[in-house]
């Protein structure tokens, strides 16, 4: 206790009789950028909806800022920002109104509205109506409703859902920026791997509502380990060769042997081998483990 | 308090560019203005009955008041419940609203409060405007006899009477439109309570008083004015209006345990 800005303690949560979180047991420190990944409908929707109280938790099984949510609701809501699913915002307003009300809800400055336009770079489209907003802008927006209270801890689900490869860029920078410079707790969510890579310092992922992994960037590095994919005729003998020559053959199909991969050099050294004993070798690369195999790897483990 | 005050001025932020809003300010002034109209065309044949000056108050008032007791009222007050609600359903903002450090009383009660308000506002401008445009007949035709009588009384008893009997259609309606997200549902359940009301509170039913749609129309039933009686004879707090007082706080908590136990999907 004490180093996490949020901590669940054996989360459950139903749907009915369908369970949708099982036993889940976040932990974010304080600082960090944790990375919360899974594929779609595994729950971290959901789950973020439990830590802004919006769906109502069992007692002392949610906390916040070491605060249990249920009792502690308006004094926890007081830090966040959030940006949940597609961004709230009133279509008959226009963008800087969005803000403005923003500020009449949480009592702060409406000068605040402008910076907040500025730094999402909507500044020319402040008196544009929202529902004339392209997705990415409207992403934006959404963003920047949920800094505009400049909270400590930020839950963010999906958000560069919509925007283009400059969008995602700014986003990213973003965060980082909040992180290091403003040491402000982001939990993103996001189903691609690459995408929390980039940014993420913690990742915790997540499957039809069940943890599945929880560390951080290094540690998931670890366990999804690149492989080295090579295309060869005679794969039968190429393999036997290998096997031979001490190589560890993870999986063989019809066209394609992989083995883990070791450096660049033990590559060149690998392809030298089969072409010196007369294989063909149409192709050589290095692949990373795609989320879903990681999901596989993962609970094949547990 | 603070987390109601500020609840209540972001419905008026949201709102002051809707229909909702503004249909409050233009409804009265297109009917109040239509029947003026009415009476400045018609002023020669009006003239021509010499109704004493409060049958002619009554008249050109019982117009506006007959119109809206019966068929307007009812339909706007399912509107405003309506239309507070359905700004969330329809920018899916309930999520963003309940994510605010504000309680979860204040952010329903200022809606509940908003649509009252709009209602409010929307009798106060027809007692308004009637009163006035009725002194301006006069100006445009001094023939008229306006200005032997004043009706401020009557029209203050015949609207404060409209507005509490619509408390019930409104907190009935207001709850439906909370629960569901969609037009038809509030609309559909609003018209047909409506159309059932009226003909309950027509045909005499003795405890047509029990629905809220009836309310409105047996309200301003007793306030018609009959000759030789005095106009301002009649009571406020009748049955009726206690029915609708009763409904409405009823409805007002029962909705707001819906509010504390609603999952935001």
């Amino acid at each position: 206790m004490g180093n996490y800005a949020i901590e669940t303690v054996g989360l459950n949560f139903n749907f009915g009789n369908q369970a949708i979180v099982k036993d889940l047991s976040l932990q974010v420190p304080k600082g960090s950028i944790y990375g919360f990944l899974g594929p779609n409908g595994a729950g971290k929707t959901t789950t973020i909806k439990i830590l802004l109280n919006l769906l109502k938790s069992p007692s002392d099984q949610v906390f916040i800022f070491d605060k249990e949510i249920n009792s502690n609701r308006i004094a926890i809501l007081k830090r966040i920002g959030a940006l949940v699913e597609q961004p709230a915002i009133y279509g008959h307003l226009t963008g800087k109104e969005n803000l403005v009300n923003r500020c009449i809800l949480l009592g702060i400055k409406k000068t605040k509205a402008d910076e907040m336009l500025s730094l999402v770079g909507l500044a020319e489209a402040a008196n544009k109506k929202a529902n004339k907003y392209s997705l990415g802008m409207k992403q934006r927006l959404g963003i920047a409703q949920a800094l505009i209270s400049d909270p400590e801890l930020l839950l963010l689900d999906e958000p560069t859902n919509g925007l283009d490869p400059n969008g995602i860029i700014e986003v990213r920078n973003l965060m980082i920026d909040l992180a290091t410079k403003h040491q402000k707790t982001i939990l993103v969510s996001s189903h691609l791997l690459a995408e929390i890579e980039r940014t993420a310092t913690h990742v915790g992922i997540i499957n039809k509502g069940q943890l599945l992994f929880q560390g951080t960037i290094n540690e998931l590095h670890l366990l999804s380990k690149p492989m080295l994919e090579i295309e060869v005729d005679n794969i039968e003998n190429a393999s036997t060769l290998l096997i031979k020559q001490g190589y560890e053959v993870t999986t063989k199909t019809e066209k394609v042997i992989t083995v883990p991969f070791v450096s660049s050099r033990k590559s060149g050294e690998l392809n030298t081998l089969l072409i010196q004993n007369g294989f063909t070798v149409s192709s050589l690369y290095q692949q990373r483990k795609d989320l879903e195999n990681l999901f596989l790897d993962i609970t094949n483990t547990n | 308090m603070h987390a109601l005050y500020i609840s209540l001025i972001s419905e008026y932020y949201k709102s002051r560019k809707t229909l909702a809003f503004w249909a409050a300010i233009l409804l009265p002034l297109i009917i109040c203005g239509l029947i003026s109209a009415g009476f400045y065309n018609n002023a020669d044949k009006i003239i021509a009955n010499h109704y004493p000056p409060m049958l002619l108050w009554a008249q050109y008032s019982g117009a506006a008041l007959g119109v809206m007791g019966f068929l307007i009222m009812p339909f706007y007050v399912i509107f405003m419940a309506f239309s507070v609600n359905n700004i969330e359903h329809k920018n899916d903002t309930w999520k963003m609203l309940f994510a605010q450090p504000l309680n979860k009383f204040s952010i329903y009660a200022a809606k509940y409060l908003y649509a009252i308000f709009l209602i409010f506002i929307c009798l106060f401008l027809f007692a308004t405007l009637t009163y006035a445009f009725g002194h301006l007949l006069q100006v445009l035709v001094p023939k008229f006899n306006f200005n032997q009588y004043s009706p401020l009384d009557i029209l203050i008893n015949a609207y404060t009477k409209l507005f509490l009997a619509s408390l019930g259609i409104l907190s009935l309606q207001f709850i439906i439109s909370l629960l569901w997200s969609d037009f038809l549902k509030p609309m559909g359940i609003g018209f047909v309570g409506t159309i059932m009301g009226i003909i309950a509170a027509n045909v005499g039913w003795k405890y047509a008083y029990l629905i809220p749609y009836s309310l409105p129309t047996l309200a301003s039933r007793i306030t018609k004015v009959k000759k030789g009686t005095d106009p301002l004879a009649f009571p406020v707090f009748t049955q009726e209006i206690w029915t609708s007082l009763i409904y409405a706080s009823v409805l007002f908590i029962i909705g707001y345990f819906i509010v504390t136990k609603k999952s935001i999907k």
